[in-house]
């Protein structure tokens, strides 16, 4: 129905989808012209960064393309159309992800395929079936990660309506930090995106393994492995806070 | 077997108002120890005065509100626990607002509800095609419901709640809002709904010609407490409401002295008496017309909402 609506003017999707690639490539740029001064960032090289880069924008985008409208749940709350949601036969969160869904959001795992294709080209890893479906997994637990980070969020909304920013933090603001590898913010960072917000298992653990180099903290370099553990118990957690959400929901006056 | 069963059910919101730098949290209980069975069929009006406990009520039969206390089985299940399960079997209509698509045609909204309750092609085309008709919804289907007046999305909305043959409709204030036309066509429709299919009818008003036109049992809440339960004609005989009589005389005179009927006011030659409903009105005109220059009289029922208004103050007594 909302890939309908944005499908109704044609051109102007285009256009819309261009200029979401265009941003997030421009980003990648800035990587790119950094690695014209340096040979090498936190322990890596140009293509490693791309890896890195990419796998962090494409798991932050599927989990945007799939669960990025749940934030919108604040104003339903607020407004209390929300009722509407739960009077239907179907989950309201599959309602509330649904709703508003924006096709455009495709432009930014889009992106992230054109910078893969590009560190798939030039880094030096001996590709062996393991590691394949090893970072196919890891992409896949870390989307899963980053959705749940987005239904964490939408939960908290529940209890303290418009507090949508600070799930976006984690969300927009953790693929930021992820693109890049983690050691450069410090052990105390590194730390609280292993233990607190195991923001670190979405790319940076999996990445760390397929490119056989040592995780930091003295942490095994297996940790990696752990990402599609890790991206149950978030989903554990995030399905726990949003029925607690649902059964805390007060609607509104009449 | 009643479809709807309350028991002891209540309901109740921390309200924090804040003073100054001062916080006080209190504790307000909308709904208070309800229990009530509704029996199939059965179409009952639910009215109180703002903020009694109205909407609170019909949100826990939903499912949309967990209740702070008591139980609740409609259609044999606990609404909050099996809120998905229930919802195929219930149609809700909120006065206030809508539940469609505000971007989507009314017909596209109808073919979402089609695919979402799962309703065979055949049982959808053959309601809709009855609803288009009974609420005259044929130049509509091609209209965003954001474009739709009032009444129009009105109506859109109690076709969309009754799509999927629901056991039990709660209409929360449907006609507000809405000219006496489309009240009365609303009525109709769903007293007819009501015999066709033997849906049960929750409704929520403060248009007691709702009440009037359509319901075989009235309930009365205030305060999130119930203050009466049953048939409109008992709600009348309850509440002793004096019937009012109004004399036209010849003459400008003093109040007139009749045993069983008292003046309550002089304009000129017209006084308005009341007496009891146990009185009968024609020994009382005789002794008038006997006494006094009789010219015009007029005889008036206590009206519902008198019946209602003393029994909102009796409560709050």
């Amino acid at each position: 129905m909302w890939i309908r609506s944005s499908m109704a003017y044609p051109a102007s999707f285009v256009l819309m989808l261009f200029s979401s690639m265009l941003i997030t490539v421009m980003d990648f740029v800035a990587v790119v012209l950094m690695f014209s001064h340096i040979s090498s960032f936190g322990g890596f090289s140009l293509p490693e960064m791309a890896l890195l880069y990419a796998t962090a924008s494409m798991t932050l985008g599927f989990a945007d393309l799939i669960t990025g409208s749940i934030e919108r749940v604040g104003e339903r709350i607020r407004t209390g159309t929300f009722d509407a949601y739960l009077i239907r036969p179907v989950p309201a969160f599959v309602q509330t992800a649904a709703d508003g869904f924006a096709l455009r959001r495709i432009g930014r795992p889009l992106q992230a395929l054109v910078v893969l294709v590009f560190a798939f080209s030039r880094l030096d890893v001996d590709w062996t079936v393991a590691r394949g479906i090893m970072l196919v997994v890891s992409v896949i637990a870390g989307s899963v990660i980053f959705g749940a980070i987005f239904v964490l969020g939408a939960a908290f909304q529940f209890v303290s309506v418009d507090s949508a920013e600070l799930a976006n933090s984690f969300t927009y603001g953790g693929q930021t930090m992820t693109q890049y590898p983690l050691t450069v913010f410090g052990k105390e960072i590194v730390r609280a995106v292993t233990f607190v917000v195991p923001l670190a298992f979405v790319n940076y653990y999996p990445v760390l393994f397929v490119l056989g180099k040592p995780a930091p903290l003295g942490l095994p370099s297996w940790i990696g492995l752990l990402s599609p553990l890790v991206a149950v118990v978030m989903v554990a957690l995030a399905s726990l806070a949003w029925r607690a959400g649902l059964r805390r929901y007060r609607s509104t006056g009449s | 077997m009643p479809v709807i069963e309350l028991s002891s059910v209540s309901r109740a919101f921390t309200v924090t108002s804040r003073v100054g730098l001062r916080r006080t949290r209190r504790e307000v209980r909308a709904v208070d120890g309800m229990s009530f069975t509704v029996e199939p069929g059965e179409v009952m009006g639910y009215i109180g005065p703002n903020g009694a406990g109205k909407s609170t009520t019909i949100k826990m039969l939903t499912g949309i509100l967990v209740p702070s206390g008591g139980t609740i089985r409609v259609a044999g299940v606990d609404p909050s626990r099996h809120r998905l399960k229930l919802a195929k079997r219930i149609g809700v209509v909120f006065g206030q607002r809508t539940t469609l698509w505000w971007d989507l045609p009314l017909k596209d909204s109808f073919a979402v509800l089609q695919k979402m309750y799962d309703v065979p092609l055949a049982r959808h085309r053959e309601n809709l095609a009855i609803f288009v008709e009974l609420l005259d919804l044929g130049d509509l289907l091609d209209v965003p419901v954001r474009q739709l007046s009032l009444g129009q999305r009105m109506r859109g909305d109690i076709a969309a709640a009754l799509l999927h043959d629901p056991e039990i409709v709660y209409l929360d204030e449907p006609t507000i809002g809405l000219d006496v036309i489309s009240k009365a066509r609303l009525r109709e429709f769903l007293a007819q709904v009501n015999a066709d299919r033997r849906t049960t009818v929750i409704l929520t008003t403060h248009d007691l010609d709702d009440i009037e036109a359509l319901c075989t049992r009235v309930m009365v809440i205030d305060h999130g407490h119930q203050i009466f339960d049953g048939t409109l004609s008992q709600l009348k005989a309850t509440q002793s409401a004096p019937r009012a009589l109004v004399v036209d005389l010849a003459t400008s005179l003093p109040p007139i002295e009749i045993p069983g009927a008292t003046v309550t006011k002089v304009e000129g030659p017209r006084q308005h008496l009341t007496f009891p409903t146990t009185t009968s009105a024609a020994p009382l005109l005789a002794q008038i017309a006997a006494n006094y220059p009789l010219v015009d009289v007029s005889v008036s029922e206590p009206t519902i909402e008198s019946v209602i208004t003393q029994l909102y103050t009796t409560a709050a007594s």
